[in-house]
This record gives structure tokens, sequence and C-alpha cells, in this order.
């Protein structure tokens, strides 16, 4: 267990130099981007991206007995059959028919928890996002589950009527303005090589490689935040950029947005967890 | 040319009702932000319901017909609010601090945070700055290009305190009108813009 720690802290110092022409340089974007990539590739064996150590700490709790039940979540329709965690992930989110529901992996996790465990999810929601000595029992199992869909193909399940209106309403509120600055998700992520600052703009109006890349890299690791996080934070972050309120945890926007996201992203490779600045 | 016409008609009807068909109802998407926002506080829920403008922006995808274009200006153009003073320049260098300040309006922001303009995420100002965003246009010389004509500074100013007065559903906040900014402030980021001894005119 010791490597993976060491190999994080190697991580931070290599990255921090990483980031450093990126504001020392003119122009800015095309080599930091390279340097960024390098690194990125350097550290994408499991033993240095600290993003592994939440993939097993997924996989300890995945079997762990929990809740009034005293059962594991071994037990858990992910969409491919109860207990099945192979290739799940690639086709999240999905209908199911015992919720009636359009879930995303972590919406499916917390109804597992609730119906099958019979767990007080309570503690865990409000542990969704890590912090500094405070673990997330969601972003460990995300990652875990991800994980068993490494380097299969993303798979947006659009066949039942509700998957297909998520996807209609998921590409409605992509371009939903509001906030005190009406921003929507296209005020950034609708044009080709734009930037906030020295930031890339992933372009995500349109189908194709820059989607399919952006998607099939989350779960990931952010060095930045020394943390694993899944879409539901990336998507919390957008919409607190966007001066937008506090969107609700494994909701229906969400939701949609995501499903919306792997449309845009389908047939991508998912390398997960990645790692990202 | 009636017959060549029709069919034309026809044809951007037909097109216009295909995308409208695209997107669900609003009643629909208004139930999934419920879903999502409905728990956040009345002012907090006031901030993302669409004024008449907004709304439009949102259902055309920021095309707006030529009739709706026209309409928005005329609308937007009357909540404009010119200082009294008629003095549309401030001091530079404070115009700077609210051109770099990226704070404000965000559920993270503790209350009370002073909001920025936050200019430099989407557009160069002063060349010697290497992190600029490239959303909107560069501004670099932006006085000094324009000879720091009286016409162009009120145009600018309209600009910055309502975008959509000037380009319809533009993507740049309505700094004024959304009470992002204060007149002071605007008034400074406009020297930043406009006054020769800024750094952007440099």
């Amino acid at each position: 267990m010791k490597l993976p720690i060491l190999g994080a802290a190697a991580l931070a110092a290599v990255m921090t130099l990483a980031a450093g022409p990126l504001t020392a340089q003119s122009p800015p974007q095309d080599e930091s981007e390279k340097e960024i990539e390098r690194y990125r590739q350097m550290l994408s064996d499991p033993f240095s991206n600290p993003g592994f150590l939440a993939v097993d700490r997924g996989e300890a709790l995945w079997s762990t007995k929990r809740g009034a039940k005293n059962v594991s979540l071994e037990g858990c329709d992910l969409g491919e059959g109860p207990g099945k965690v192979e290739g799940a992930f690639a086709k999240l989110p999905r209908y199911f028919a015992d919720a009636d529901k359009v879930m995303d992996t972590e919406q499916r996790l917390l109804w597992c928890m609730q119906k099958l465990q019979e767990l007080d999810t309570a503690d865990v929601v409000k542990r969704r996002f890590s912090g500094p000595g405070v673990a997330s029992d969601m972003e460990d199992l995300v990652a875990f589950i991800a994980n068993k869909s490494s380097e299969m193909a993303i798979q947006p399940q659009l066949s039942h009527p509700k998957e297909k209106e998520m996807a209609a309403v998921g590409e409605a509120l992509f371009y939903t303005r509001g906030g005190v600055n009406d921003f929507s998700c296209a005020t950034c992520h609708a044009d080709e090589g734009k930037r906030i600052r020295l930031q890339g703009l992933p372009n995500l109006s349109v189908k194709g490689k820059t989607a399919q890349e952006t998607m099939g890299s989350w779960p990931t690791y952010r060095v930045s935040q020394s943390a694993l996080r899944t879409m539901q934070h990336r998507l919390w972050d957008c919409y607190r950029q966007q001066r937008w309120p506090v969107p609700e945890y494994g909701s229906e926007a969400l939701t949609a947005l995501t499903v919306f996201l792997q449309k845009q992203a389908e047939g991508g490779e998912i390398k997960v967890p990645s790692i990202k600045r | 040319m009636i017959r060549t016409f029709i069919p034309l008609a026809a044809l951007l009807l037909a097109a216009g009702s295909a995308s409208a068909q695209e997107r669900p109802a609003q009643a629909v998407i208004d139930a999934y932000l419920k879903s999502t926002f409905g728990k956040a506080s009345a002012e907090w829920q006031a901030r993302i319901k669409p004024d008449e403008s907004l709304a439009v922006c949102n259902t055309t995808r920021n095309n707006p017909s030529s009739a709706e274009s026209d309409a928005m200006l005329k609308r937007e153009s009357a909540r404009v609010v010119y200082p009294a003073d008629g003095k549309f320049l401030g001091d530079w260098k404070k115009g700077y601090q609210v051109a770099n300040n990226g704070r404000g309006g965000q559920f993270s922001d503790p209350p009370g945070t002073v909001a920025g303009g936050n200019c430099f995420a989407c557009h160069q100002l002063d060349p010697k700055e290497v992190s600029y965003g490239t959303l909107g246009p560069s501004l670099a010389a932006y006085g000094k290009d324009r000879k720091y004509d009286p016409e162009t500074i009120k145009d600018a100013y309209t600009k910055i305190y309502n975008s959509m007065a000037v380009v319809p559903c533009s993507n740049m906040p309505r700094f004024g009108v959304n009470k992002v900014l204060d007149e002071q402030q605007i008034r400074d980021v406009m020297a930043y813009l406009f006054d020769p001894e800024s750094p952007v005119n440099k």
C-alpha cells in the first residue's frame, strides 16, 4: 500500500512543475498542454495514480455488509443483472424498471443502499464529495464500478421512452441560460478551441472525439483537489461557475445532462480513473 | 416570384417545426429544473427564471428571428441606465481590479462578496497579461484603436451595461441590468479600456 502513496506525493510535485510553464510561456496553450499530456501518460499506471486507491476502497465497500439488512451491495443490479459490475458503467445512465426511472451510477447506488441494504443514506449523501479527512463512499464506489468498464466503449442507452426524454431534456438544459451572468453549459462548451483564462474548453455541442475523450475520462483523480471526482461533482462545479443555484445531488437535471453528454460521446473509450489538473 | 416564395416559406416552416419538436415542452424541462434546483431559496430560484429576452435565447439557442432580434434590441436598450453626470470613465486602476476579479454570484461565495467583471476569463486586455481567455474577442488597445472617440465610449458603456442592447442573445453577461456591477465599477472598467494611461492601450 505504500507504493501508491509515495507515487501520489511524487505526482503532486511533478504536476506542480508541469503547471509552471502554463503561466510563464506565450503562446501558452500548446506546449504546456503537451507537457501535461506527457505527464498524464507517465502517470497512467495504477501505481502512480491515486485514483486507484479509490477503486480499491470502492471494491471493499461493495462487498461490505451494511444497513438494517446487513447485506453487501453485491446483489445490486446496475443494469446488467444483480451483482454484475463488469461493463455496467459503460451503459449508465439507463432506465431501471424496478424504480421506473432513468438513473446514473450514483442514483442507482443510493437506490440499492436504500432498498437492498436498508441503509440510512443521509450520512452517505452528506459525504458525497470527499474532503480533507472525509472519505466519500460514493466517490469510491463509482471509481470501482467505472473502472470495471475501463477499455470499453461508451454505450448510451436510448431505447426506452424515458431515456429518450432524458437525452432531449439534457440537450435543452445544455443550452439553457440563467444565473446573474446568463450562462449555460453552451456558453463555454459549444465552440472549438476556446479557453477560460488558460484552461482549454472541450466543445461538447458536437458528437465526436472531444466529447468521447472528455466523457471517457470521468471519474478522474483531480490533482488540484487531491480527490477522486465523478461527473456528479463536475456538473456541480460547472453550475457553481455558471452562477446557478446549488444542484441537488443525484437529481433529474444532472442525469439528463449526463445522458445527453454520453450520447455526444457514443463509442468513446472509457479509461478510468484518469488523472487531471 | 410568388410561386418560388411559397415552397421556400413552407421549407422554413418545416425546418422550424422540426427543431421545435426536438426541444421538449417547457413544462417538461421545468419539472427537471425543479427536481434539481427546487430546494434553493426563492432569491436563487429567481436567478434561473429567464426574463423575456433570455427565454427567447433559450428556445432559439441564441438564434432569434429578425423580428425577435428587433424586439430584443428595443426592449434591452430601454433598460440601459447611463450615468446622470454623463461621465463614462472612472479610474483605470480600479477598473483593472474589477476586470481581474472572478468572484461573486457563485453559491460558494460568502454573503456580501463584491462581484467582479472577470473580463480576463474571456478577453485579452493588457497585452502583457498571458493568462486570458478567448471566448470573447481581444480588447487589447481597445481605446487607442478607436481613437478614444466619444460615441464609441458611449457604445462600450451600453455593451457592458447590457450586451443584449447591442447584440441579441450575446454570450456576454448583462452586467448592469443583472446588477453584477454597479455604475462606478462599470465606469472604472471603461477607464481600463479607454484611458490612454491604461496598460490596455500601452
